[in-house]
């Protein structure tokens, strides 16, 4: 066993340096690896690249490093929970990327399995499609998309073991799934870190030579972005 | 009279066939699953990951983890699965998906679709719409006539930025329901009450009423 256990999230993040482009799990604030971003918060880096299906909110996820001004560039599907950002975008203070959820989703998964590009049908005829290259496949018109290229990724999974090996809940498999091992290195923050052995080998998401470095968050929030209910009758 | 979202969303539910695999978009589209007939065997997938999805949580049983496209927490049925999100656009992208219902800001007569960015004034993002109005197979919008300033949206040329271009095959409005043909916008019902002129005049772009139109079957 190769063990990557590291103390916590400040230990994970150490290698961060300004300008660094980072690939961020989770589906608006479901599965964001919380621990890591308030640790990059405190820890002033800025100039960051970050590639995230969504922007956090005002006050939690990426909405922190957005308030402080650490992200020079990023690179989402859709913002739209977050006036902050939308405030910085239309400033222009902001770089933005904005790229279809698919296109996006497999722009990592591609890193992941070593695939330095692919075509894909999406955004054909619309302004994410400029200065791309067209090609023709069974009659239908695809965009030429390439794999991104991540200095770090970080993930958060439900739970893992000592080895890396991670299991994720619910819908928070998300964009976790595509990003483990896409970057350079990744880091995996976990809800439960358990013993080699505890996990079920059978039901491994994703195996541990994805990841370099993996911590139990000290908390997780998980904060639930619209509380949606119905009542017993 | 015109419908009421709701209304819309009934309508549109009439659209959905037992055996379907459903996606739903965010707004009126999410309300079309409160009128799908429980006989019928239909699941819904959410882009983030989830087939099979139930209704909200009983008060006080909401999972963090369990959540659809629109963020709001939701439950998974007997038979339901989770997976990733490239996963998840894989089986949008290979058409496993039958149905397709999302709303938009515009549509023109070629079933172009505008839906994600008003230039200078709101940029949300395009979140998942792109990939699934270029791969699927059988999409329906669902939108008001007209926006906020009075101003038709069922045009001829779309006017904002696009999602997708040549893809819309059915609008539902608070006025009628259009299929797209290349000929323009055929009527083929209208709401209760509701005129074919009253219909035209909402409608910028070409609209073909041939023969009576029916008035929509809401119950």
């Amino acid at each position: 066993m190769i063990d990557k256990r590291v103390k916590n999230a400040q230990e994970a993040i150490s290698g961060i340096s300004n300008g660094m482009t980072l690939m961020l799990g989770g589906f608006g604030l479901c599965g964001i690896p919380e621990n890591s971003i308030n640790a990059l918060v405190e820890s002033d880096v800025k100039d960051l690249t970050c590639i995230s299906n969504n922007a956090g909110v005002d006050d939690f996820g990426l909405g922190l490093l957005l308030y402080k001004k650490q992200i020079k560039k990023m690179i989402a599907s859709y913002v739209g929970e977050n006036a902050e950002f939308e405030r910085q975008m239309l400033s222009g203070e902001l770089q933005v990327e904005l790229t279809p959820q698919g296109t996006l989703a497999e722009k990592c998964r591609a890193a992941q399995a070593g695939i330095p590009a692919f075509y894909t049908p999406a955004g054909y005829g619309t302004e994410v499609a400029e200065g791309k290259e067209i090609k023709e496949f069974n009659g239908k018109p695809h965009i030429l998309e390439y794999a991104y290229n991540a200095d770090y990724s970080i993930v958060k999974a439900w739970k893992g073991d000592y080895a890396g090996n991670l299991i994720f809940k619910g819908s928070a498999r998300n964009f976790n799934f595509p990003m483990a091992g896409a970057g350079k290195i990744t880091i995996a923050e976990v809800e439960e870190l358990v013993e080699p052995g505890k996990l079920d080998p059978n039901e491994i998401h994703i195996p541990g030579i994805m990841i370099q470095r993996i911590f139990q968050g000290e908390k997780f929030e998980k904060r639930i972005e619209q509380r949606t209910v119905r009542t017993k009758d | 009279m015109a419908l009421t979202k709701e209304q819309i969303a009934k309508r549109i539910s009439k659209e959905v066939k037992d055996g379907m695999y459903v996606n739903l978009g965010i707004g009126i589209p999410t309300l079309v699953a409160n009128y799908v007939p429980k006989n019928l065997n239909v699941e819904f997938q959410s882009e983030n990951g989830v087939l099979g999805m139930g209704p909200f949580p009983f008060e006080g049983e909401e999972d963090a983890d369990i959540i659809n496209a629109g963020k709001q927490t939701i439950t998974i049925l007997p038979g339901g699965s989770f997976f990733d999100s490239a996963f998840s656009f894989g089986m949008i992208r290979a058409q496993k998906v039958d149905l397709t219902i999302l709303g938009a800001m515009e549509v023109s007569e070629n079933g172009d679709i505008a839906s994600w960015k008003i230039p200078g004034k709101m940029v949300k993002g395009m979140g998942g719409a792109m990939d699934l109005v270029a791969s699927a197979k059988n999409i329906i919008v669902a939108m008001t006539h007209v926006n906020k300033a009075g101003e038709s949206k069922v045009l001829k040329e779309c006017s904002l930025p696009l999602t997708g271009v040549n893809c819309v095959k059915k609008i539902v409005t608070e006025l009628a329901v259009m299929e797209i043909t290349p000929d323009g916008f055929k009527l083929l019902e209208r709401a209760p009450g509701v005129s074919v002129e009253e219909i035209r005049n909402a409608t910028e772009g070409r609209l073909i009423a041939e023969g009576e139109i029916p008035e929509m079957v809401i119950d």
